[in-house]
């Protein structure tokens, strides 16, 4: 289902309906999140991706106006390149993985590290330099983004 | 099988950066590959129970949130330049 939801996201015509796609594989992503019994991370997925970074792109989507698909498409001996692309890159990886040895699904769901206790134990522990490290990207990030976003003052 | 999910997701993501002329939806398949590398790194995680997997993927999505937020605001500095967001007329490095 996840598959579908992506293919939608990059065949479909309108950028809006793209982006609805999109929160769409996320939720299913998700849900497969809970399948692993990650629990924190599902949640974090979801308030994260479907929550914060689709508004924005649905912001920017709206304050342009996007409604339709008004520029030609790229022609269609690129898009048959990028198919064929694809593909072989898709045979190539599926045929290098084949040989590996099959892991049963009822292995997957059983593990208690996806608790948030037990993250956050990992988390705070051998991980806080690089917690600390991504607070500070963070911070640089929004400003870039808001010294990018300023109109010049003359 | 896992394994398998996460590369269709990932050449899903891929074939569609190639062959939309879109940027938003060139930043959206971006995004879409990111998920599909943390998708297998949870599966990874769970399955040789080592909780590196799931820390790992929680900073990918940091990185991914704060690089949508710069990509964002690139592009509407774009849009304000010129009126459209093609990334066929961004053919000139100087003007």
């Amino acid at each position: 289902m996840a598959i579908m939801f992506a293919l939608m996201v990059v065949f479909s015509r309108n950028p809006v309906n793209s982006v609805l796609y999109l929160v769409l594989t996320f939720f299913c992503i998700a849900g497969h999140y809970l399948i692993m019994n990650a629990q924190f991370l599902a949640v974090v997925h979801i308030a994260v991706y479907a929550g914060a970074i689709m508004v924005l792109f649905l912001f920017v989507i709206m304050l342009m106006n996007l409604n339709q698909e008004s520029e030609p498409q790229k022609s269609p001996m690129l898009k048959l390149i990028a198919g064929v692309a694809g593909g072989l890159l898709l045979f190539v990886l599926v045929g290098a993985l084949k040989g590996t040895e099959q892991i049963n699904l009822t292995q997957y769901g059983h593990s208690d590290i996806g608790l948030v206790s037990n993250l956050g134990k990992v988390l705070f522990k051998e991980f806080l330099f690089p917690f600390e490290i991504v607070s500070v990207l963070l911070l640089s990030a929004l400003v870039g983004a808001i010294m990018l976003g300023k109109k010049e003052i003359k | 099988m896992y394994l398998m999910l996460s590369t269709i997701l990932f050449i899903i993501g891929a074939v569609g950066v190639m062959a939309r002329r879109n940027t938003i939806i060139i930043f959206m398949c971006i995004e879409l590959m990111l998920n599909a590398v943390n998708l297998l790194m949870v599966a990874f995680s769970t399955l040789h129970n080592d909780s590196n997997g799931q820390v790992f993927v929680f900073f990918i999505m940091a990185v991914a949130a704060a690089e949508v937020a710069v990509g964002l605001a690139i592009l509407s500095m774009i849009y304000r330049n010129i009126k459209s967001i093609d990334t066929d007329l961004l053919t000139k490095l100087k003007n």
